[in-house]
Formats: structure tokens, sequence, C-alpha cells
């Protein structure tokens, strides 16, 4: 998450202080990003060495109050413009727990998959009702927190439907080796031919 | 006898199923507990072959059990004749079919109605609780249509519909959402979650976590037994905490 420009773009909204912007962050995500003060100041520091902000000075109230400057708002337009930047690929360490639990002896991955597809369920639950209690009471400024709601549902379901078809592709490579170790079925929603790739013939 | 709290609207204690004999038989369920309380909605998720739908059969009345028993509100169903079987299935659940199960002569509130009139209920009021059903479904215009004249979407709402009228205190759902594009899919959930919110016993078959996530309690089943559960935290602050 890129704190700098995000911090940015509320300034190109009004001069805020530190504190403000800490607010209206959490407010507009849901405080799904909680933000820590210190992050705020030091980041503000660092546009202002940049030129991105001006240090307008104190509002009598003891704030120090910042505004964006003209290359500040183009850092704004040019955020705004560029597609998220994937890290490549993002690191999952759930994909690599597994990853590793395939390749390691007396490793139960059937039983590493249900319980993280357990736990996954019960953030799945929440988020949902969530998403549920917060469109039934919707203030105008929910509208952000569902979207980054939304977000979390999308993740967490397709973190469910990748671990049915680990499942699914671990009962057919034991199939295909021949051995009953892993007599569970393969998931629902995912076929065949979408396990297929990691049998034995096509992992070569 | 059966231990049951005042709470508990569906009960199976033991369940086993089993099909064929000898060493061609397969076993469905083996030694299931589940209770559904009044208020709760309870997804069950599982492989297809798993046993989930044979899970739902024997809660709804329509299977029997090899060994096992099945309470609805506190009745043993394993004691109930072939009428008072059939007046309990009427009375006190809604079922959903995978594939609807509607009269193709019936208009859609006739289907709805029907149930209810079989239970002696007049014909104009079955008809009003059965329009009531369907405005709770959000099609109460397609009232007086004919299943041809409907899309499958329209016409699993009816079937959700008949399964919701009156006051069912027990509603089975068998995959509803399957014909269903995304949107209505998410319309579903909500009129099962509103049926548990007003204490109706729920139990939906699904193998999209997407909409198992509308319930309480998740129930995972793998090779007929229940292997893990999963029962919301109703605590999300704890998720969106950062990590570490």
């Amino acid at each position: 998450m890129s704190i700098r420009h995000s911090l940015l773009a509320l300034l190109q909204d009004q001069p805020r202080y530190g504190y403000q912007l800490r607010v209206e962050f959490e407010d507009r995500t849901g405080a799904t990003w909680p933000l820590n003060i210190g992050q705020v100041y030091t980041t503000l520091d660092r546009l202002e060495r940049d030129g991105l902000v001006s240090n307008d000075g104190g509002d009598g109230e003891g704030h120090v109050v910042y505004s964006i400057t003209e290359a500040g708002r183009a850092e704004v337009q040019g955020w705004f413009a560029t597609p998220v930047e994937r890290s490549n690929p993002p690191r999952n360490e759930l994909a690599i727990k597994l990853a590793l639990a395939v390749t390691l002896p007396g490793v139960d991955v059937a039983a590493i998959i249900q319980a993280q597809r357990t736990a996954s369920m019960r953030a799945l639950q929440d988020y949902t009702k969530s998403r549920r209690d917060t469109a039934a009471n919707q203030r105008a400024a929910d509208t952000a927190w569902l979207l980054v709601l939304d977000s979390l549902i999308f993740q967490t379901e397709a973190e469910i439907r990748w671990l049915d078809l680990c499942e699914a592709r671990m009962v057919q490579l034991a199939q295909a080796s021949g051995t009953r170790s892993h007599p569970r079925k393969p998931s629902n929603g995912v076929t065949a031919e979408e396990a297929a790739p990691l049998t034995a013939e096509n992992r070569r | 006898m059966s231990v049951q709290g005042p709470q508990q609207v569906l009960e199976l204690a033991k369940v086993s199923r089993t099909f064929g004999q000898g060493t061609t038989a397969v076993a469905a369920l083996r030694d299931v507990d589940l209770t559904v309380n009044a208020g709760e909605f309870v997804a069950v998720m599982g492989p297809s072959g798993s046993g989930k739908s044979s899970l739902l059969a024997l809660a709804g009345g329509l299977d029997r059990p090899t060994s096992g028993s099945v309470f609805v509100e506190s009745t043993p169903l394993a004691g109930l004749g072939l009428n008072a079987l059939a007046r309990l299935r009427r009375r006190a659940v809604g079922y959903v079919f995978q594939d609807f199960n509607l009269v193709p002569t019936l208009s859609a509130a006739e289907n709805v109605a029907l149930p209810l009139e079989l239970d002696g209920v007049p014909a104009r009021k079955a008809h009003r609780q059965a329009v009531d059903a369907l405005r709770q479904v959000g099609i109460p215009e397609q009232a007086q249509r004919f299943m041809d004249e409907m899309s499958g979407g329209q016409q699993q709402r009816v079937a959700i519909a008949r399964a919701i009228v009156g006051s069912r205190r027990l509603i089975l759902a068998d995959e509803p959402t399957g014909a269903l594009d995304s949107t209505t899919g998410h319309g579903v959930m909500e009129v099962l979650r509103s049926r548990a919110d007003a204490g109706a016993a729920v139990m939906l078959v699904t193998h999209e976590a997407r909409h198992a996530a509308w319930a309480d309690r998740v129930v995972f089943i793998r090779d007929g037994r229940i292997v893990d559960e999963a029962t919301a935290m109703h605590n999300p602050a704890v998720l969106l905490a950062p990590a570490g």
C-alpha cells in the first residue's frame, strides 16, 4: 500500500494536518489498514522534502497544516492513471506453505488444506456479515468501505476455490501413482480437466 | 429418547445411510450428528458424492436412514406413517430442490399456494400468502405466469417462494442458486438469511463458498462424515487488524 500517494490524494482535496489525514484515510477505507500516526508524520516530512507538499505552518491550535504543491498534484494524477504494480508474483504464505508441504514426506496436506479452508470460511462469514450490516444502514461514507469489503470477500472466496483445486489435484496425484493414501474425492467446482496439469505425465 | 432443548428444530442423531448391500454397499452417510436451531442458518459444504444431498433428503423426510434418528421439532420421523409424514412436510418443512419440482400447468401463485391448499387453507388466504412469498423473492408481478413463460432464474424464485410460504419452521435448500446469475443468487441468500433471522431453521447445501458464508455455521462433509465446522466469529475487527 502506498501511504505516500494516499496522503497526497487526501491533501489534493484540501489542506490538512497529520491527525486529520489519519482519520480521513481510515474513515474512507473502513479502518482496514490502520495507519500509525508516526508513519503519517514521517511520510509528510519526506513529501515536504521532495517538494510534493508544503508546510503552511500552524493553525493556531498546535497543528501543522500541509497543502499539496503542483508537483504533488502531478504525482497523484500519475498514481491514479497507473495500474497497481504486481509484486512479481506477490508473496503468498499459504501457497508457499502448501508448495513445501506437498514436497515433504510425512506432512498431512489434506489436513492443512481443511484447516485453512475452515479458517478462510470463518473470515468469509465475517466479511459477509459486515457487508450485510453495512449495506443495511448505509451512509454515504460507507460506499468506499463496501468496495473494500467486496474486495476482501472476492479474495477470500478465491482462496477457498484454490484450496478446493489443490485438494482435487492431490487426489488425482494419489490416484495416478496408484496409492490410496488420499481417499478424499475432488471438491465440487473443480473439474478433472482443471486439476489435470499436476498429474504425473503432465508434470514434466 | 432424545434430549432436546426447546430451540432445536432439526436433529440428526447418529444417522447413517447405506445404499445397496453386501460387497457393493455404498455408505453415503456415516454416524452423522447435526442439529439446527430455530433462527440458525447452517450451510453444508462438500464435494459431489460426499453425502450432502443425502443429508438434506433425510432431514426433509424424503428418505429414511439405515440407522440413527431424525427429529423435526422433537418429532421422530421414524415414528410417523406416510400421511403424518406428508402433513409434517407440508406444514413445517420447506424444501427447495435443485431442479425446482414445479407444476407446469399451474401459475406461479398457484404453485406457491399448493401446499397451503392441500393443508386446508382457504383458497383466497392461500393466494394472499403466496403473493406475499413471491414478493419476498422479488417477483410479485409474475404471480399469474405459467412456468413455460418464466426463465430458469424466475422459476427458481418460485420454488423458493413455495418453500418459505406460510410459517415454515424448517427450510431446506439443495444448491438453490445453481440456475441463477450471481446477483440473483445474492438475492436468494438474502431471503434465506431473513427467514433465519425471523426464527426459522435453515439448512443450505452448496459448493459456493460465497453463499455458504451467509450462514451462521458452515459444516464440511467428506465421504459421508462431518470433518469440520466453521462458526462466524462476528468480530471482523480481528480480521482487519494488520498481520503479525
